[in-house]
């Protein structure tokens, strides 16, 4: 069946390509990284990246896409194998498939999460509950075989649920499922994330609790954007800048390429890049700025959320503070929170079906329902794990592994392709045909040489991160590896216990204190231990910590040292508990005793799992390139036959 | 918030939702290209 699928709309595509760049990570990474990044500092790196990493690999890719797909490949490895007429290449235009399997696979349950949590918002079922309470909501909802609403297996239910909307949308077609998805679906993000940024904004200390001094919007925003110029000088910032540019812009995935074979041979692609990519911009920097980190300072304080901010907020901190704002406006708060952040994930998670899909259509011939569903159904087998056994580790080795390392190694190599094998004077001629806008020049040699010298950067810097990313130690000689490095991964060096597949005995991961044991309402035994800290109590018996000590002196009244959880695990039944309430332990010393299947099978096996997905491609791009060599022999003796 | 905290903000916001605004004005105001068909077979790669 041909693959003769193209966008109905201009307006269609470019809200398309702005969902698939729009997503979790707009709203959740990005204020993280400011916050750990210099505050509003860290805007001149990220907007400085942008323009020279961002903009040229939006071109690249966009450029890449029509190309190809004016050649009738809608996927990566053919893409490459038609710029680079060298073999080698369309191998590593495997990534381009496989790490939208990957991410996809994990992706789709981060979805069934805010697809349950709008569900379980409408319902109001964190209404009433303490902060501990919504937070210890999350962990029960993602233990399989717990269940939150009496549907059994509830986790795994809204996964299915997810998918198969997912699949659905896909099989109805480009213009007939994406395009209409995207047209409503980002509007409806952009009029949530506004409200919400606009309760962000104006929410200042109306809602502090009693006795917090510093539980303000407007701290947040002022933390978000106060100029700390000195940071501009640390390599980390820059790095975080470029990391983030990259990540938020959805390039080195093979999806921009695949949305851009659809585009008719003449029309515009510079034009559209920077109106998909600004819109990015726009939501990230206006709208994610403005939500996450101004609400959670406005009621839990400046220090909470500096100690505390990370992904988790969205789940676990952020239904708590919207059950502040009273039934009815919480309630619509928390489904426009969980709304916008479903729509910016299926708008993500769909265009990560299209290089599969464009892939098997174009090689082996299938139907659209036929290449939708064998997608739904390989996402389902590789996604299942992440499911599972996501508190064992396998959602987070398949980020690092599909949702990072991939992503820069591809846009690396698709970067050298473009300015060095196809020729930047080719590439560009082939950008500018049918441009709406004047590309400037000086973008040609940023395109060859710096942006893939600044990936060059971003996947060194990868490899061997240095520890607690402390750049200006390791550039004075001290240089040991920290263990989210991509070396440090290898070689496991975060894993510290429990270094084993089985075991008899669990090990403590850290040193400190047990302060309690308990039978949690999912039928584990819980043990959590503490460390000694200095914190303190606001009026309204919210645990908040310390981190400057001018701080400290300001609030001394309230200061006190105390212990605070720092790892919680939880054993089954029939594990045998080795330690009591108050015992003082160290680290690698025996919790419990049984038949133990440690984190470290789980992700062994997680690797093992995206290792037999990317050769199983590889098959298929074997099998397709045979399958030409084949139709091209056919070809050729059907003309030398009619010429006889 | 501090003064320079409300101007690095209030800046950036502004120049952010102003480029991004520009580009999608201009891809509104474009007319659609009618000549990609005849075009295609013209095309030297």
């Amino acid at each position: 069946m041909a693959n003769s699928d193209s966008w109905g709309t201009r307006v269609g595509l470019i809200l398309a390509m702005a969902g698939n760049a729009v997503g979790l990570g707009n709203f959740l990474r990005f204020p993280v990284q400011a916050v750990q990044n210099g505050g509003g500092a860290f805007i001149i790196p990220y907007l400085v990246c942008f323009l020279i990493m961002g903009i040229p690999l939006l071109w690249i890719e966009w450029t890449m896409g029509r190309y190809g797909g004016r050649k009738g490949n809608h996927s990566t490895p053919f893409i490459l194998d038609e710029m680079t007429r060298l073999k080698f290449w369309k191998y590593f235009g495997v990534f381009g498939i496989f790490t939208n399997i990957g991410v996809a696979a994990y992706y789709c349950y981060i979805e069934s999460w805010t697809l349950a949590y709008v569900y379980h918002s409408v319902m109001q079922t964190f209404a009433g509950g303490t902060q501990e309470e919504v937070s210890n909501f999350f962990v029960q909802y993602t233990t399989v075989g717990y269940s939150t609403t009496g549907i059994p297996f509830e986790s795994i239910i809204f996964y299915v649920i997810c998918l198969a909307l997912n699949t659905w949308i896909l099989s109805q077609g480009l213009q007939g499922g994406i395009e209409k998805v995207a047209k409503v679906g980002v509007p409806l993000l952009l009029i949530f994330g506004a409200f919400l940024a606009v309760k962000g904004i104006t929410l200042g200390d109306s809602n502090a609790p009693d006795g917090c001094t510093d539980c303000n919007s407007l701290l947040g925003l002022n933390f978000l954007w106060e100029p700390q110029l000195d940071s501009l000088l640390s390599p980390s910032v820059w790095l975080a800048a470029a990391g983030q540019i990259f990540f938020t812009l959805s390039v080195g995935m093979g999806t921009i390429h695949c949305y851009s074979s659809y585009v008719r041979a003449n029309d515009d692609i510079a034009l559209n890049a920077m109106s998909a990519g600004w819109m990015n911009g726009f939501v990230e920097i206006v709208l994610g700025a403005s939500i996450v980190i101004p609400i959670a300072v406005g009621y839990l304080g400046l220090d909470w959320v500096v100690e505390n901010a990370g992904f988790s907020m969205a789940f676990q901190t952020m239904p708590y503070l919207f059950t502040q704002w009273g039934t009815y406006l919480g309630t619509i708060a928390g489904g426009f929170w969980f709304g916008l952040l479903f729509f910016a994930g299926i708008t993500s998670s769909l265009a990560m079906g299209t290089p599969w899909m464009g892939f098997m259509r174009d090689e082996f011939g299938w139907g659209q329902k036929k290449a939708a569903w064998s997608f739904g159904g390989i996402i389902l087998l590789v996604g299942m794990p992440t499911v599972l056994f996501f508190q064992q580790g396998v959602f987070d080795e398949y980020d690092y592994w599909a949702g990072t390392v991939s992503l820069v190694v591809f846009a690396l190599a698709e970067s050298i392709i473009f300015g060095w094998r196809f020729g930047i004077d080719r590439g560009w001629k082939e950008l500018s045909r049918g441009s709406d806008i004047k590309i400037p020049n000086f973008y040609k040699p940023i395109t060859k040489y710096v942006t893939p010298i600044m990936l060059l950067i971003v996947f060194l810097s990868a490899l061997i991160t240095p520890k607690d990313n402390n750049w200006e130690a390791a550039f004075k000689g001290n240089w040991e590896l920290d263990a989210s490095s991509i070396i440090g991964k290898i070689q496991n060096k975060g894993i510290v216990a429990n270094k084993t597949w089985f075991s008899e005995y669990f090990e403590s991961e850290l040193s400190g204190e047990v302060t309690e044991i308990a039978v949690g309402v999912t039928g584990k035994t819980r043990v959590q231990i503490s460390s000694q800290a200095q914190f303190y109590k606001d009026g309204a018996g919210n645990p908040r910590k310390i981190y400057s000590e001018s701080k400290k002196e300001e609030l001394a009244d309230v200061i006190y040292d105390s212990l605070v959880v720092s790892k919680t695990y939880r054993f089954d039944k029939k594990q045998e508990i080795l330690v009591k309430e108050g015992d003082q332990i160290e680290l690698r010393d025996h919790l419990a005793k049984g038949s133990f299947i440690h984190n470290m099978f789980y992700t062994d096996m997680a690797k093992l799992l995206l290792t037999l997905l990317f050769l199983f491609i590889c098959y298929l791009v074997f099998k397709a390139t045979k399958r030409r060599e084949r139709a091209l022999r056919d070809q050729l003796d059907s003309e030398g036959t009619k010429n006889d | 918030m501090t003064t320079s905290a409300l101007i690095m903000m209030i800046s950036v916001q502004l120049i952010v939702t102003g480029i991004t605004g520009y580009f999608f004005f201009k891809v509104l105001n474009t007319p659609p290209k009618t000549d990609n068909n005849d075009l295609d077979e013209l095309i030297d790669d």
